[in-house]
This record gives structure tokens, C-alpha cells and sequence, in this order.
């Protein structure tokens, strides 16, 4: 059997697990974003705070996938439910790249500009929202574009806990010996992890458009 | 300490120094009186900047107090006194993602003016320094050149209608041309608004053409305040070092 006929013949399949795959990244990556770039506005306040935060995310990192869906999952609320389990794995991967930009791109904002923008009268709050957020955007989203790349790779892993998604075909088909199975997985996690990274892409290169 | 003083600003004994160093400004005593164009002249390094940050509260004196119209900096809500205050300064700071009508009109919006209120500040305010809005209104500061820039960074400084404006070397970056025009246009603009102007320089020339008093400033102290009359003729040889860089009718350096 080709890999065409192949996936004519379970496409329902397919486009169930791919959806499972895309609610899982969602998922993660929002979850990512609520928490990334409040620590990395908290990183530009308080510089003491820096080492700890981004060294603490540079050790997630560097923790095997796999190993970190193994360690959460005694966890209680957590290991209750393979699909919590894996979101907040996928999670804490995707932290890193959205704080560490976050940082840099707040870090890059002229000076000159937050100051005349105090100096005028507004507020922190408002600094933030019409200066320095706006201003760094483009780089935010150039972690945001790497964290959704990695989050659609790594949760291939996730079928090994159980949480679904298009690991399933990846795992079976590695079990079967059957590399027909194992593209059904790979190729439309392959093809997802591209259009997130265009897609992004496009919405960065529009933000970067009116600059000195 | 006068608090019933009618001076816009004033400096009573007031140091600066950031910790551990030597001071910036010390014991510097100063009065502003509303609606005229003070000068501060003094060499980079004289505490100019400083005393317009210790005016609007960027910074706050080690010791005595900075009044703003009768009221100490401390006791002023430095949003509240920020709003009355414009601030212009050579680097202009414009937002560069905001168009120039997004950046004059952002204290505005910030204050809460209403809709229209704000369409007809603008437009205003940007025919004042000669922008007219149909044609500026909705481009973006890398659009504009230099001097138009500029005209942008002071329109947003007096959107607000605030009656203290602090400028800090404003034109020093312009080529010799566009700052005459410029600084013909502000003297005849701050004489029709009458805002109270703290104007820093370091260009005698600048100094005696737009200045009704102006303060020599040395080390973080004030050497004097002179009207430029009396900065002609003073015979002090500190004041005369200062006059002999300064050419009348030579264009400026």
C-alpha cells in the first residue's frame, strides 16, 4: 500500500488526531504566552530576578521530553488526565523562548523614548502598552514563532503518556514497523509546525513595518 | 520656603547627587516667573538636563525642594504634574509605530478629552508648528525629516495645553537653516500661548535671541542670572569668556 492510499483510506483518522494535536499546541502555547510575558515585563523590573528565572527555564529545557512527561505525572491534578499532563509539559517547553525574548525585545527599546514617554506623563501601565510592548513586539513573536515550533514537534511525544494527537500514528507505526504509519504522523505534524512558523512570520514582518 | 510664591518654578538650596558620587547639582537656587522663556547655558556636564528632570520629576533633589507653581515636586502626583509640564527634547523620542497625529494626541487621550475635542487639538496644534494635518497627519516620524520631527516633538509637548514647557536642546540637532526658522517660529508661538519655558542650551547665540533671563550654569551652580542686556554688557570675565564665543550676526556654529 503507498502512502497516498495510505491516508485516502484514514483520513478521518488523520484529521481527528491532527485536530487532537492542534488542541494540545493551543493549548500550551496559551497558557505559555499568559505566563511568558508577564515574567519577562517582571524581568525588566526586577533585574535581580534575572539569572534565577531565565537559568531556572534554561534547566526545564534541558530536561529529555520524555523524562518531564514521566516526572509530572505523579503530580496530582496534573496526572489525573494524560491531556493536562501533556499541555503542561508542552507548556513549561515553550516558557523559555517567550520570556527570553520577551526580556530582549523590552531590553532593546531606546531609551530616549521610555523616557520622554515618562517624562510626558504617562503611566507605567500606559508606558508599557502603547510604548514598550508595541516596540518589542517583533521579537516577542520571534519566540512566540520558535515556542510553537518546538510545542508542535515535542507533542508527538505526548501519545507516549497517552494524551493523543499525532504521535499515535508515530508510536504505532514504529510498533508495526510500518513507515506508512509513521508519515501519517510525522508529515502533518511536519506541515503544521510550517504554517505556524509563516504565519507568525507574516504577522512579524507587518509589525516591523513603520520603524525609524 | 515660600509657598505662596508666584514664581512657575523654583529651586530652593537644592543638591543632586546619585549615590556615592559627587554631586550633580548643588545648592542651586532658582525662580522661574510665568510666562517667560528662562535659558540655561552651560557646557555639557553643567547639571542642565538634571535641573529639568529635577522639574518634572524624572529625579527628585537629595536635599532642598524643587516648588512647581508654589508646590513642592514631592507633594505634586508626578502623573498630575508630569500632564502640566510639556517635554521636549533633542532626541524627540517620537513613537515610531504611532503616526504624528497617534503621537501629538496621546496626553490628550490620556487625560480623557473627548473625540472631538482632541481632532480639533490636533489639528491645532499642528497648524501652529506648521504641519498642516491633511498632509502630515497620518504619516510616521521615519517619514518626516529632521526638522519636521522636531516640530512634531514640540505640537505633542503642548498638546495637552500644559503651562510649563521644558526643552531640551531642541533644535541642537538641525542643520543651521531649519534652526533659525524653528527658533523664530517658537519665540512668536511661546509669545501668543505664553507658556513658561525652561529652555537648556549650550549655544550663546540661542540663548540671547530666544531668552528672556538667562542662567549661566558651572558645575551643577549658577553663576548668575543675566536678560541678555545685561549678558552683553557685563564686564564679569567669566561672563565675558562666554560672550567672546559668540559672534553677533554669525550664523550658529
Amino acid at each position: 500500500m503507498s502512502f497516498l492510499e495510505f491516508t485516502t483510506s484514514h483520513w478521518i483518522e488523520i484529521r481527528t488526531l491532527t485536530l487532537e494535536h492542534l488542541r494540545l499546541v493551543s493549548w500550551a502555547m496559551g497558557l505559555s504566552l499568559l505566563v511568558g510575558i508577564p515574567v519577562g515585563v517582571l524581568l525588566i523590573r526586577r533585574p535581580k530576578l534575572r539569572a534565577v528565572v531565565l537559568g531556572m527555564n534554561n534547566v526545564i529545557q534541558t530536561i529529555p521530553s520524555l523524562a518531564l512527561f514521566g516526572l509530572l505525572l505523579p503530580v496530582a491534578w496534573l496526572g489525573a488526565r494524560a491531556d493536562r499532563l501533556a499541555i503542561t509539559a508542552l507548556a513549561l517547553y515553550a516558557l523559555l523562548p517567550i520570556v527570553r525574548n520577551t526580556y530582549l525585545g523590552l531590553s532593546e527599546v531606546d531609551p530616549t523614548v521610555l523616557e520622554v514617554a515618562q517624562g510626558m506623563g504617562l503611566t507605567r501601565g500606559q508606558v508599557l502598552w502603547h510604548v514598550e510592548l508595541p516596540l518589542a513586539a517583533p521579537v516577542i513573536l520571534g519566540g512566540v514563532r520558535l515556542a510553537a515550533v518546538i510545542t508542535i514537534g515535542i507533542a508527538t511525544i505526548a501519545a507516549a503518556i497517552g494524551a493523543g494527537g499525532l504521535g499515535e500514528f508515530i508510536f504505532r507505526g514504529l510498533a508495526m514497523v510500518d513507515n506508512n504509519v509513521i508519515l501519517a504522523g510525522a508529515v502533518p505534524a511536519a506541515v503544521m509546525a510550517l504554517v505556524a512558523d509563516g504565519l507568525i512570520g507574516l504577522l512579524q514582518q507587518f509589525l516591523k513595518r513603520p520603524r525609524v | 520656603m515660600t509657598d505662596q510664591s508666584d514664581n512657575a518654578i523654583e529651586f530652593v538650596h537644592v543638591d543632586y547627587a546619585v549615590k556615592g558620587n559627587r554631586a550633580l547639582i548643588s545648592d542651586l537656587n532658582l525662580a522661574v516667573r510665568p510666562h517667560e522663556v528662562f535659558m540655561l547655558l552651560g557646557r555639557s556636564g553643567a547639571g542642565k538636563t538634571t535641573i529639568l528632570k529635577l522639574i518634572n520629576r524624572l529625579l527628585s533633589p537629595t536635599t532642598g525642594e524643587v516648588q512647581v507653581e508654589g508646590r513642592s515636586t514631592l507633594q505634586w502626583d508626578p502623573i498630575q504634574l508630569r500632564r502640566r509640564i510639556g517635554y521636549a527634547v533633542q532626541e524627540i523620542g517620537l513613537f515610531p509605530h504611532y503616526t504624528v497625529e497617534q503621537n501629538v494626541a496621546l496626553i490628550p487621550k490620556a487625560e480623557h478629552w473627548e473625540k472631538k475635542r482632541i481632532a480639533d487639538r490636533v489639528e491645532e496644534i499642528l497648524l501652529l508648528v506648521g504641519l498642516p494635518r491633511e498632509q502630515f497627519a497620518s504619516r510616521y516620524p521615519h517619514q518626516l525629516s529632521g526638522g519636521q520631527r522636531q516640530r512634531v516633538g514640540l505640537a505633542r509637548a503642548l498638546a495637552a495645553k500644559p503651562p510649563i514647557l521644558l526643552m531640551d536642546e531642541p533644535f541642537g540637532a538641525l542643520d543651521p537653516l531649519t534652526r533659525v526658522n524653528l527658533q523664530q517660529e517658537f519665540t512668536l508661538l511661546q509669545k501668543r500661548l505664553g507658556t513658561t519655558v525652561v529652555f537648556v542650551t549650550h549655544d550663546v547665540s540661542e540663548a540671547l535671541q530666544l531668552g528672556d533671563r538667562i542662567a549661566i550654569l558651572e558645575g551643577g551652580d549658577t553663576m548668575g542670572v543675566f536678560t541678555p542686556a545685561e549678558f552683553l554688557a557685563s564686564s564679569d570675565p567669566y561672563i565675558r569668556a562666554y560672550r567672546e564665543t559668540y559672534r553677533p550676526g554669525s550664523p550658529n556654529h
